[in-house]
């Protein structure tokens, strides 16, 4: 019996102290960190690749952009500033790139970056070893040459005024022997530690080269029911989510500040030219008259949005045209007047594939269902799965009609519209036009940046004239975060931008 | 002996009646089009042209429940029509025969039965495509193996009567007892059966449409409604409320209307071996 007695008062004191202790450590963390957190909700997972060559998914770029940076890094304007290069001259031929290294940049492992690394960064990207290379603008280099310890001369086939949208590229070290499972990079966060399908957090990088992040520590966490998001924000597990839709916006509290930008992309209703009566210019007229856009915004974001009437969207100011957003300006008449121009006076029935995923591309699509019911046409919703829509309408080509937003992959103007020519194998379009071909060739082969702007801008013209899909609008962006930080900065292509976030007092 | 009333049957009656009535309506009349869209009045509430209010494409709500139910009403009234015409046919031969047939049968059936409807119908739908026809077909499959064990039930418990083995001796065909002598006796089992797969079939299409397979927009039925409603639960809870309380109320009457047919045929039978 004594014994017993004496086994649990020990037991017990064990527990006891062991519940001191525990709850002390804890206790301490806490007031440390709270400070220079952040948690950010992402949608997926980081699953394709912490290779930042072998990223894909632009979920994945925008968290990877906090760890890795090239040769020069894009701004938030859309301009290009030298990162690991601290200098860069062009040859007035326009075909070599000579780079200086900015002195001691440290890779998060504590290494310098040399000459070295840098070639080796390049040369992975620009390998045709595995047929096309990871990154495509880099066909057009024929040798990465190292001058000397802090130079590099990059030498192209062809000028290519573009190829500096390109050199984004992140630098990794030579020396990392597992790029996809210890992300090793030069930028203001480093990597510390990923749970699958729960979060992925990065931390101050010391010595970072360049103004040192603000908040120490970012953690991205994985929603993975978007439904939760409102009461995730709420509750305080969530400090800041990109990209909730404005029904979302409108239900949280004061407590949180919504920053408004575009998604940056160029939504349509994409016709596949092969299939009847869609190669019939008039009958794709007709469709583009009977479109407005404005009613669209209206019904699916409170009126925010912004048109676009070719494959470019508002913030690529170097080559949007506006005047070709009332090229079709709504005319039902005018639609109706085409339709029996082209032999459909009765108008016709086709089907519109949605992938089900994306809530605005479905309530695009039900909206454009009404409206080109006034012009007598009878348009059918078909609700398919992200893979299926992939394999379905983007590799197989074997659809009518899709509502989808297409971005930019890097920040230029050729992202956006080599996929429409004939013999591109993203042409899921099948748009063919032979103008549209040559205006292309010519721009990619301009060496001078105003013919190159010419020739982009004569192609847009001519998607527009052609009308080549229905070009409805840029999507709204709504950025919730808690008014505690500040300092958010939307970019052109996809990015969330920590080290420039601080904590507001 | 005065017969206690049977509310269930009563209250259940009334309910599914004024449902049958609000859904057929539909057919004929609706106060607007369903899919018609104000951008004037998104989110609108409860008014005299609208009483239901209006969703978040100002469409009418009371329309698009009427249509959408109907929707609904349809698809659950076909899924119930195969699962109990091909139950019967399967749970007559396999009862009455018995032998390898049943053996066989009933084991598919079994299978069948082994998976829940819910996942049968999706994987029958991702492979040969969504859409109202398709999701009728796959919901009917899944709901023929229970009826087929309640008719096999029966068909087992009354084909070891004496009435059948005269009927046979005075020499009636199998097919002539199968669904003359025995049939009719089953029907106090089926149709509370009957109606309680009604009612798993209104929530089995509300369940498909609201995952988003079934009924394609911008066509209304019950389940896409609810699902569309959840974005706006605050901002606009009629949106969610008006298919909700609607597919409730069919539920409900169809619920209390089998528990009371059940007790009132209950109640019959044992009058008539009374009266023997």
């Amino acid at each position: 019996m004594k014994r017993k007695e004496a086994v649990r008062f020990f037991s017990a004191m064990v527990l006891i102290s062991l519940t001191v202790a525990l709850s002390a450590c804890s206790g301490d963390k806490q007031g440390d960190e709270l400070s220079s957190v952040i948690t950010v909700g992402i949608p997926q997972d980081i699953e394709d690749s912490l290779d930042p060559h072998r990223a894909v998914a632009a979920g994945t770029r925008e968290v990877l952009f906090n760890l890795f940076e090239g040769l020069v890094k894009p701004t938030s304007d859309g301009d290009y500033i030298p990162a690991i290069a601290s200098d860069f001259t062009i040859a007035e031929n326009g075909l070599v790139y000579t780079f200086t290294l900015r002195e001691n940049v440290k890779f998060h492992d504590g290494s310098t970056v040399t000459a070295e690394d840098v070639k080796f960064s390049l040369d992975k990207c620009a390998d045709t070893g595995s047929g096309s290379p990871l990154v495509a603008a880099f066909a057009n280099i024929s040798e990465v040459l190292i001058l000397d310890e802090k130079t590099i001369a990059i030498h192209l086939f062809t000028p290519d005024t573009e190829i500096l949208a390109s050199l984004t590229t992140a630098i990794i070290p030579a020396a990392n022997a597992s790029p996809e499972s210890n992300p090793i990079g030069t930028g203001p966060y480093l990597f510390t530690s990923r749970s699958p399908q729960e979060n992925f957090v990065v931390t101050r990088f010391a010595d970072y080269w360049g103004d040192k992040a603000n908040i120490e520590t970012v953690i991205f966490k994985i929603i993975a029911n978007s439904d939760t998001i409102v009461m995730d924000l709420e509750g305080g597990s969530l400090d800041m989510v990109p990209r909730i839709t404005k029904s979302q916006s409108d239900e949280l509290s004061g407590r949180f500040n919504i920053l408004e930008g575009t998604m940056n992309l160029v939504q349509a209703l994409y016709l596949n030219h092969a299939v009847p009566p869609f190669d019939i210019l008039e009958v794709r007229q007709a469709l583009c008259y009977a479109v407005d856009p404005f009613e669209i915004m209206l019904m699916i974001s409170d009126g925010k949005g912004a048109e676009v009437g070719s494959s470019m969207f508002p913030a690529f100011t170097k080559y949007f045209i506006e005047d070709l957003n009332n090229f079709y300006s709504f005319d039902i008449e005018k639609a109706k007047q085409l339709l029996s121009d082209a032999g459909y006076p009765d108008g016709f029935s086709f089907t519109i594939t949605v992938p089900s995923n994306h809530t605005q591309h479905v309530d695009t699509a039900q909206v454009l269902v009404e409206q080109f019911k006034r012009i007598g046409v009878q348009a059918n919703i078909e609700l398919i799965e992200w893979e299926t829509w992939v394999a379905e309408v983007n590799t197989g080509r074997n659809y009518e009609t899709t509502v989808i937003g297409l971005v930019a992959s890097t920040f230029t103007a050729r992202a956006m519209l080599d996929r429409f020519h004939t013999d591109n194998r993203r042409n899921f379009n099948n748009y063919s036009n032979p103008d549209f071909d040559i205006a292309l060739e010519n721009a990619l082969a301009s060496a001078d940046d105003l013919m190159k702007t010419f020739y982009y801008k004569e192609c847009l013209r001519i998607l527009t004239e052609t009308a080549a899909n229905v070009y409805i609008q840029d999507l709204p962006e709504f950025v919730a975060i808690s008014n505690k930080f500040g300092g958010y900065e939307f970019y052109p292509l996809p990015a969330l931008d920590m080290a420039k976030m601080y904590i507001v007092d | 002996m005065k017969k206690p009333k049977n509310y269930n049957l009563i209250i259940g009656g009334s309910i599914t009646a004024i449902m049958l009535i609000f859904m057929l309506t539909g057919i004929f009349f609706t106060p607007h089009d369903p899919n018609t869209m104000d951008g004037g009045l998104k989110f609108a509430g409860a008014s005299f042209t609208h009483p239901f209010g209006n969703d978040n494409f100002g469409r009418d709500l009371l329309s698009r429940v009427m249509t959408g139910s109907l929707t609904t009403l349809y698809v659950a009234a076909l899924t119930v029509l195969i699962g109990t015409f091909f139950g019967v046919v399967i749970g007559a031969l396999t009862g009455y025969f018995g032998g390898i047939i049943d053996e066989v049968l009933m084991r598919i059936n079994d299978t069948v039965f082994a998976f829940p409807s819910i996942l049968l119908a999706l994987v029958f739908v991702s492979i040969f495509g969504s859409g109202r026809n398709n999701v009728i077909l796959a919901l009917g499959i899944a709901f023929v193996p229970s009826f087929a064990r309640i008719v096999r039930g029966e068909f087992l418990k009354y084909k070891k009567m004496d009435y059948i083995t005269s009927a046979r001796l005075a020499g009636a065909g199998n097919l002539r007892i199968m669904f003359f002598h025995i049939l009719p006796n089953t029907f106090t089992v089926l149709l509370p059966a009957v109606l309680i797969g009604f009612n798993n079939a209104v929530l089995a299409e509300a369940g498909m449409s609201y995952l988003g397979i079934g009924v394609q927009p911008p066509d209304p039925s019950l389940g896409r409604m609810l699902s569309e409603a959840q974005p706006f639960l605050f901002r606009a809870p009629a949106m969610a409320l008006a298919p909700g309380i609607v597919l409730i109320l069919i539920i409900l009457g169809f619920s209390l209307l089998s528990d009371g047919s059940m007790k009132s045929l209950s109640a019959q039978s044992l009058q008539n071996r009374g009266n023997k």
